[in-house]
This record gives C-alpha cells, structure tokens and sequence, in this order.
C-alpha cells in the first residue's frame, strides 16, 4: 500500500511539473528558446499567490486567477523587454540572456524581500480520504485537479480557438505563418502569457501543498520541469504533460526506496540519458537535419 | 623565428610580473586581503580560459564547468589531506582526474548541440556535485577541510601554463580545426575534419585545467563544500568567457580581471553583485552579443604596419 501512496504522492508532484513544463516546450515549441526564466516567473507566482492569501485574505481560487494574471503580464514583459530583440541572434546569445533574465529575477526578489523563506496559509482544511487503505490528501486532490483542469482547458485554447490555430501555425514555421496574414509578434506574446500562467498557477499550489516558499524556490522545479518537457519531446503539448507526471512518479519512487538525497540526481540521470538515447523524447519524431 | 621572439618576450615579461608580485607579499606591501584577491584572481583567470577554449574556441556551449572545477577540488584535497602526498601531485592528478570526468561526460553528451548540450552539461555537473554531497568519505554536505597550501607561486604558474597550452593549441592545426567547428559544424565535417574528436579533445584540455584551477582554488580556503560548486559557480565563470568576448582568450583573461575586483568590492553585498552580473550579461547580449572584444585579442592591437603582411 506504501507504493500507493508514494505513487500518489508521484503524481501530485508531477502534476505541478507538468504544469511548468507546459509553457517551457510552448515556447520552445515557438520560438526555440530554453526560457530559462520560467522557473522564476512560477516563483512569483508563488508569491502573488501568498500575498493575495496571507495579506489579502482572498480565497484560494481568486488567489490563482491574480496569480495567472499577474503571471502572464510578467511573461509577456520578460518576452518583449528581453528576448524579443534575439529573434534573429545565435542559439547562445537566447540562451545566455535567458540565463540572465532568470537570475535577475530572483536577485531582484531576494534584494527585495530578503532570502529567509515565507510559510504559506493554510486555505484549506487538510482532510485525509481513506481509499482501500491509501491516505490520499484533500490537498494532492486539490492539485491534481486544478492541474488536470488547466490542462485540459490548453487543449481547448491550443486546438479550437484562432490563437491556438496561429500558435501551431508559427511554430510549424514562422515565415509561411507571417505570409499568411499571422501576426507572429502577437502570437509569440500569447504563448508566453499562457506558458507564464500555467507557471503561476503551478507556483500558486505548490504553496499550498509544500507550505513553504523562498525566492529561489523556482530553480529546481524550473530544471526539472524542462526535464519533463525534454522527457516527453519538447514542443509537444501531451509530451509535457507526460513527462511531468512520469519524472514526479520516479522521483517519488526514488525516495521511498530510500534514496531522497540522489532524488535530484536521478531527474538529471534520465535526463542524460533521454538526450543520448532518444533525444527527440517519448513522442518526439526524428527530424532529420538539413544542410 | 619571429614567433620564438614574440614568445620569449612574453616569458619575461611574465617572469617580471611574477618577481615583482612575489617581492611586494614577501616585503608585506600586498597584505593578505590583497594577496587573497590575487590568487582568486588567478583561479578565475585559469577558469575563464578553460571554458574560453569550450565556448569560445569550440563554440560548445557549457555550463557545468564548475563540476570539473569540483572534480579538481575534491580529488586534490582527498591526496594532500587524506593521503598526505605533496601539492604539486595533488594538482597534477587533480587536473588528469578532471580532464578523465571531462571525456566521461564529453563522449556522450557532445554529440548534442547547442541548447540540449547546455541543459546536459549543467546535469553532470549537477550529478558530479549531488555525489559529493553524498559521500561521507569527502564530509557530504558538511564539507571537507583541506590544509591551505596554495601561494602566489602555483596560482601565478598556474595561469601561465594555461594560456600558454590553450593559446599553442588555438594557433595550432586542432585549433583551427576547433575554430572551424565553432564557425559551421557542418561544413567542418564535410571537410573531413573529425568533429567529435575535436570537441571531446576541447573539452577534456577544458576539464584539464578546470581541474588545476580547483586544486588551487581547494587549497586556498580552509573548507570546501559542495554548494561553493552550484550552477551560480559554472555562472560565474561563464559570464567571463561571456563578457569577454566568446573566442578571445585574452577578453576572457580582462573580463576575469575586471570581475574579480568587481566581485571583491561588492563581497559584502551578495544580491547587487548578482543584480549587477546579470544585467551586464543581458545588455551585453542584447547590443553586442559577441562580447566585448569579439573575437579579437588585445595583442592584434600591437600589431601596426602589418598590414597584408605574412603572419
């Protein structure tokens, strides 16, 4: 029964990295940058999220929506201030002013408010459900169902409505996307502000269940979520989600076999080994390169 | 016949350099403060140089270099202080086992590119610091005391056998084959060139003298500790290389100069310096993504009427 437990435990955790993940392989899926500040962009959700609960006094759900909110307002700032001019620059250059964006992030936070960490607000009663001997919290229902919820409300944006039509649009290929009458810098701009709410939502139950936040809380979880989205072939939406789920599952299973303090460890084993042996992740097809 | 005179010319005026450093901390005009600065100095000159042949020479972009600093650190001071063995085989077999982490994690990781290989390498590096964080026979997360044996003797030496070895091998035939690879990997292959021997080859001189650094680096302080060796490390060095210009070993050499001094000055104040760092590396990418030299080297300065000349 033990394994239950830590398998819901599993999926409770992925659930939160699938819901980062999400926006690291929709914009990589777009715009072929590792953002690497949306590690940082789920931190402040966080944040907004105690600040709306604990300062206040708004009720979780409000508290979620003005974290999202806020969320996707910073998303599309970083992306307009920060990356938009690297269209064009080399893969290194994106990637080293993502690296910058992120630890500017946090440092400005930390110069801020301080490092010392910030002990979330009980909104909800913890009850315990008894389901065939396993202790499953009200709390993990909570979040997988908020998870599972946002999920699949992205579905629906990515697949029935005109923005999700032009999302797919640009990242199949950007050009032919603008000659068809897209407007890409728009486009691009949506893509974060969705990728950036996901982020903060994850950031806003990962307080609730964890309890306890710091500025540099978003380093971690970022990796890992990048991790789930390369796991599960990044720029495909299902992918992440999948390899959010899976990477929280083996991690958990790695502490309940004793090993918590290689938990880390062991996200960036199998990230190695899904780059050297399949790096285009579980759904991704080969795509052959072209001279 | 001219180049052995541009060389020797350089040997003296870095024997120079040495002599009167040296002079000034034995007749105690440099204190310790200014001492200690010095020798930080030399390891981050040391750790700009081995990422400027990764990033700059190779175009391999890694940010996990701090692993192998970790690697030379570790592995130096388990010899001095656990084995008893001199410092000078401590450095040495500091650096080979770096350079040994270095083809471990090369072989396989750099047949990645660009943004996949970064993520990998920061992996390793992360996975090389979690298995020091756990082994008690290195003091886990507690740390591990080492003897301070480091002077301005081996740090300064230490310095000039990088640049000599990473500056000899960029002027030589792999180091345009490098060269060549950081400029389009592919027509480098179709060249016949052997890309993958080129880039693994980069990388262990890379982990090499990573490695000495973090020997010195070990030796210099009375702990190390596994945190010392996170990202924000493999950060550090990277802005160097970044700043300097990526291919510009002498831009790295200034960068590290520069930010040493920067960072000694702002010691008290963690979060500016770290707000201030990022800042640099975000403009800088944003309006002159080639660094501040480019890939020019403060010595092409020097070298007026030379104009078509035979180099």
């Amino acid at each position: 029964m033990e394994w239950i437990q830590q398998l819901v435990n599993g999926i409770s955790l992925g659930s939160i990295y699938a819901l980062i993940a999400l926006g690291y392989t929709m914009v990589y899926g777009i715009i072929k940058l590792i953002n690497f500040a949306h590690g940082d962009v789920f931190m402040i959700g966080s944040f907004i999220g105690f600040y709306a609960i604990a300062k206040w006094e708004l009720g979780f759900f409000p508290a979620l929506l003005l974290a999202m909110v806020i969320c996707a307002i910073f998303g599309v700032l970083i992306e307009r201030i920060a990356y938009k001019r690297l269209r064009n620059a080399t893969r290194i250059a994106a990637l080293i002013t993502a690296i910058g964006v992120s630890l500017l992030i946090e440092y400005t936070t930390i110069f801020f408010r301080g490092a010392q960490p910030a002990a979330y607000p009980e909104v909800f009663k913890n009850k315990s459900f008894d389901i065939f001997g396993v202790q499953i919290s009200s709390t993990s229902i909570l979040i997988l169902s908020v998870a599972v919820v946002l999920m699949i409300l992205l579905q629906f944006i990515v697949h029935k409505t005109k923005i999700g039509k032009a999302m797919r649009a640009v990242s199949h290929d950007a050009d032919a996307a603008r000659l068809m009458g897209i407007n890409v810098d728009n486009t691009i701009s949506a893509t974060f502000a969705i990728g950036s709410a996901l982020a903060g939502a994850a950031g806003v139950i990962f307080g609730v269940y964890y309890t306890k936040i710091d500025p540099l809380m978003g380093v971690i979880p970022g990796v890992k979520a990048f991790i789930a989205a390369v796991l599960g072939g990044i720029g495909i939406i299902p992918g992440a989600m999948v390899g959010g789920m899976l990477l929280g599952v083996v991690e958990s299973l790695v502490s309940a076999l004793g090993f918590s303090l290689w938990r880390d460890a062991a996200a960036f084993v199998i990230l190695i080994l899904i780059l050297i042996f399949r790096p285009s992740g579980i759904f991704g097809k080969n795509a052959r390169e072209k001279v | 016949m001219k180049k052995s005179k541009v060389f020797w010319g350089y040997a003296v005026l870095a024997l120079v350099i040495y002599a009167v450093v040296q002079l000034l901390i034995t007749t105690e005009v440099i204190d310790m403060y200014y001492k200690n600065m010095l020798i930080t100095m030399c390891i981050n000159i040391m750790l700009a140089v081995s990422l400027h042949i990764v990033i700059g020479v190779t175009g391999q972009f890694s940010i996990g270099h701090a692993g192998f600093l970790a690697v030379g650190a570790y592995v130096s001071a388990i010899i001095t202080t656990k084995l008893m063995l001199p410092f000078p085989l401590a450095i040495l077999l500091g650096a080979v086992a770096a350079a040994i982490a270095g083809l471990i994690v090369g072989i396989p990781t750099l047949r990645l590119k660009g943004d996949y290989l970064a993520i990998a390498t920061l992996g390793f590096a992360e996975i090389i610091r979690i298995i020091f964080l756990n082994t008690d026979y290195v003091g886990g997360a507690a740390g591990m005391q080492v003897k301070y044996l480091s002077n301005w003797t081996y740090a300064f030496f230490g310095v000039v056998l990088t640049i000599l070895v990473i500056s000899n091998f960029t002027n030589s035939r792999h180091g345009r084959a490098c060269i060549s690879i950081r400029e389009d990997e592919i027509a480098a292959d179709a060249m016949g060139i052997n890309t993958t021997y080129y880039k693994v080859v980069a990388f262990a001189i890379g982990s090499f003298f990573a490695g000495l650094a973090g020997a010195i680096f070990a030796h210099n302080f009375y702990i190390i500790q596994p945190t010392t060796f996170g990202f924000l490390k493999s950060f550090d060095i990277l802005i160097y290389v970044v700043l300097g210009g990526l291919g510009s070993l002498s831009g790295s050499v200034i960068a590290a100069i520069f930010l040493t001094f920067v960072s000694t000055y702002l010691a008290n104040f963690p979060e500016t310096r770290m707000i201030i760092y990022s800042l640099v590396l975000i403009i800088v990418m944003l309006y002159r993504p080639t660094g501040l030299m480019g890939t020019k080297e403060i010595t092409d300065l020097f070298k007026f009427g030379k104009k078509g000349g035979t180099k």
